[in-house]
């Protein structure tokens, strides 16, 4: 796994094309990554995002992504440019870069460790919401259920934030229905501590 | 609430002990299953109560169906059993997360969606292999899960809009515009998608289910409401229902019948869900929040209430076992036994350790009309705890056999007689 890494992180061009809205590239014949993946990682990064509002996909459930892949084809989920790249997508290709996506490597966790404040509030909220009871202890995510952990901190409140207006309305409702009632102030610290673990 | 003293507790306590395989949970069990978790920490009011903290609950996520329709060759058909003399076979495949089902009198089949957008037409002529061509004749739309033909028009209903489109067999291109129905929905994602149907009252019925898990629902919500078929004179037929996602009307008495889906998170084994009757539209009460399956007091909201306030249910269906479409046998392809009784699909637990359901159940009625048994029809979804498909609806077909929709694997099955 960390081998691939660094193959991934060899890729610096891709950024920049991905940046301009340009074409997906076509990988080196050699590149030892599956070819479909070299345009995602132009945007996601090697499994850990160095763009802010662009999400890390490592170790990420293929299940998960299949849904997200759809919901961005159908235009169940509005992200630019994700609707545009998932638009020509046939079955096959939405399950195909899932597969793919699913063997990058977990995210490396953003930031320092938290602090212990910031640690007792997240926990409360993690109890409170149930949130290990579907994405596991270690908010690992499994099926169709997404990996949160170490996840880019404005991006988890972005999401958390339009599943509580509906505006993100989840492939299956479920986190429509739990993020009713959080707080400003939670999504904040879950955001900060997800993040950071 | 509407108390209901005449029914009450000595109904429920008939059904107790019908039913199938480990179904029955005893009155007498329920106060010591009936600890509510003490390290819940969540106001009583929020969508949340009642989820247990990590635990044996980790892992226990809803099991939504993927949005690629498994293909043919792929289907689980080979491990569906049916009772001796029967036979299952695949109808239609490539229908993603196909859910609920009714059919047009030419014998196309419509079919709605929860996750997908889609509403499908299955066209009734039968292909060399049996199975029969799918058309999409509506996309985009938000979770479009019910579905009722009458007089030549579609109904769907989305989420919080009912959608009505005229001429709908000659309109299978998706080309015609739907004219709105009814709106005055709220527009919780919880519960929100609908099972629709017209009764013989040549009204619509809508269920509005309850906003989350379990909470005092605002007057708006848990219950089933009916109205002109234009969406004018809006009525709530039914209280304290917490989530119907099927219902028929029996074809003797035109009572409408309804399957309820039980809370979740107090115990593996309680509450079952509920097949209820209603009997006196506009004035039951089936007991949500108050009172589950007729004889268990909510841990915290059962206080100051007893279940003989509420109206008891004619059959328990299972604990979490997601009991959803249900309908009225009334062809005679099958044997003459079978003639009135009931069908119910079981989608199957999500939040059980062994999971239960994941089946087609027939729901016997006695001379009396109340349910005496409950018995298999069609099992195998669930292998080794897992599901290799689910049951959403059932539909008696023109020709008297029983589709059977999947949404797991995006598949109707036709279960037919040969006699």
């Amino acid at each position: 796994m960390r081998g691939s890494r660094k193959a991934f992180r060899a890729l610096p061009g891709l950024a920049a094309a991905c940046l301009a809205g340009a074409a997906l590239a076509a990988p080196a014949a050699d590149d030892p990554v599956p070819g479909r993946l070299a345009a995602c990682v132009g945007c996601h990064g090697a499994g850990t995002s160095t763009t802010e509002g662009v999400p890390s996909l490592g170790a990420q459930p293929a299940d998960y992504v299949v849904t997200q892949l759809f919901q961005f084809r159908e235009k169940q989920r509005e992200a630019a440019p994700m609707n545009d790249i998932a638009a020509g997508f046939s079955d096959d290709d939405l399950r195909a870069y899932a597969d793919a996506i699913a063997t990058l490597p977990p995210p490396a966790r953003s930031g320092a460790a938290p602090d212990d404040a910031l640690k007792d509030r997240a926990q409360a909220i993690i109890g409170k919401h149930q949130c290990t009871s579907c994405h596991g202890a270690d908010l690992a995510g499994h099926d169709a259920i997404p990996r949160i952990r170490a996840q880019r901190e404005e991006y988890l409140a972005k999401a958390l934030t339009a599943y509580r207006s509906n505006a993100r309305p989840g492939y299956d409702p479920a986190m429509n229905e739990v993020a009713q009632d959080l707080k400003d102030d939670e999504i904040r610290d879950l955001a900060a501590y997800i993040a950071r673990l | 609430m509407t108390p209901n003293p005449s029914r009450g507790l000595a109904a429920a306590l008939a059904c107790l002990g019908l039913g199938l395989g480990p179904l029955p949970v005893m009155a007498q069990e329920t106060k010591a299953t009936a600890t509510p978790p003490a390290t819940v920490q969540v106001d009583k009011g929020s969508a949340l109560y009642g989820r247990p903290e990590g635990g044996g609950a980790a892992k226990l996520a809803p099991v939504a169906g993927p949005p690629i329709a498994t293909a043919a060759a792929k289907l689980p058909v080979a491990q569906l059993k049916v009772p001796d003399g029967f036979r299952i076979e695949v109808y239609a495949s490539g229908i993603a997360n196909a859910r609920s089902m009714t059919q047009a009198p030419d014998g196309t089949v419509f079919v709605g969606t929860r996750t997908v957008g889609k509403v499908y037409a299955v066209l009734p002529q039968a292909g060399a292999d049996g199975t029969h061509e799918v058309r999409t004749i509506a996309t985009g739309l938000h979770r479009p899960n019910g579905v009722a033909f009458h007089d030549g028009a579609l109904y769907v209903a989305e989420l919080s809009k009912i959608w009505r489109y005229d001429d709908i067999l000659t309109h299978l291109d998706g080309g015609e515009k739907p004219r709105l129905v009814y709106d005055d929905l709220p527009k919780d994602e919880a519960h929100g998608w609908k099972f629709i149907a017209i009764g013989p009252d040549d009204k619509l019925y809508v269920p509005v289910g309850a906003p989350g898990n379990i909470q005092l629902p605002p007057d708006t919500h848990a219950q089933i409401r009916r109205m002109d078929l234009d969406g004018k004179n809006a009525e709530v037929i039914a209280r304290g229902v917490r989530n119907s996602v099927g219902f028929d009307w029996n074809p003797k008495t035109k009572q409408l019948w309804f399957t309820d889906n039980g809370r979740d998170w107090v115990s593996e084994d309680i509450p079952n869900d509920e097949l209820n009757v209603v009997t006196d539209p506009g004035k039951q009460h089936f007991g949500y929040p108050f009172c589950h399956q007729g004889t268990f007091t909510d841990p915290e909201y059962g206080w100051g209430h007893s279940c003989s306030e509420f109206t008891a249910p004619a059959a328990l269906l299972g604990p979490h076992t997601a009991s959803l479409g249900m309908r009225f046998y009334t062809g005679t392809q099958f044997p003459a036994d079978y003639r009135d009784q009931i069908f119910i699909a079981r989608h199957g637990s999500w939040n059980r350790t062994a999971k239960l359901g994941g089946d087609v159940v027939l729901a016997r009625t006695g001379p009396d009309g109340k349910i005496a048994a409950t018995e298999p029809f069609v099992t195998g979804f669930l292998q080794d705890n897992k599901y290799v498909g689910r049951p959403v609806d059932v539909l008696v077909a023109r020709d008297g056999s029983l589709l059977v929709s999947d949404d797991y694997n995006g598949a109707i099955y036709r279960v037919s007689y040969a006699r």
